[in-house]
């Protein structure tokens, strides 16, 4: 419910941009549709949408370590028993 | 015709022989040569599952060094396919076990990568190592 209060205003403004583009739009609704992105812009916060700025660096995320340890887990039995099935390298 | 018959099976019964002799070594024990360096120090399990030379190399260890390491990476690539891993992974599993099945007196490697000589105690391995 309250989702739906805070998305609302973001939906609308997208709709009216579609709209827009398929009919051309009269001048009048144009008008009203740059208030009411205005207005959104505006009031930012309370309208409920978020805008996320993308940084600059790129996101990395470290996963390498626990990945490896569990596929070391996964892989430990198997490696036990090549050790003995291969005992003249080992 | 009945020569050629003789010869041929002959050639089939010795090249069966052949790959049974081929065959045999994969279960066997470690060669001499390679038992004698491994209880001497002269090499030692690395962390990455490979053998790694500990003192200055010598041609002949050298060359057994990497004899072994290329049947072992034959092995783990095999293995690593079998269970959906990368070579690496596998290689460096097989280096955990390896390091833990280690006898007191022969080296391994360290996750600093030093040279430790295995005694009683259980041997220092990589955290992730089970």
């Amino acid at each position: 419910m309250t989702t739906h209060k805070l998305t609302q205003p973001c939906a609308f403004g997208k709709g009216l941009a579609q709209r827009r583009n398929i009919k051309g739009g009269g001048v009048m609704r144009r008008k009203t549709g740059w208030a009411i992105l205005v207005a959104l812009g505006l009031s930012g916060g309370l309208s409920g949408c978020i805008n996320i700025d993308a940084p600059d660096e790129p996101i990395v995320i470290e996963l390498n370590i626990n990945i490896r340890q569990e596929v070391i887990y996964r892989l430990a039995e198997d490696a036990e028993q090549t050790i003995e099935e291969n005992a003249d390298i080992f | 015709m009945i020569r050629t018959l003789r010869t041929t099976t002959l050639a089939f019964a010795a090249s069966a022989a052949a790959i049974t002799a081929i065959a045999i070594p994969a279960n066997a024990q470690r060669d001499p040569a390679y038992a004698a360096a491994r209880s001497s120090g002269q090499i030692g399990e690395q962390v990455d599952g490979y053998l790694g030379i500990v003192g200055s190399p010598t041609p002949a260890i050298q060359r057994l060094v990497d004899d072994i390491n290329i049947k072992r990476r034959a092995v783990y690539a095999r293995k690593a396919q079998e269970n959906s891993a990368t070579l690496e992974e596998y290689a460096l599993t097989a280096g955990c076990q390896a390091i833990m099945r280690t006898a007191p007196g022969e080296k391994y490697q360290a996750p600093d990568r030093t040279w430790k000589t295995r005694t009683a105690a259980p041997p220092e391995r990589d955290p992730r190592c089970p």
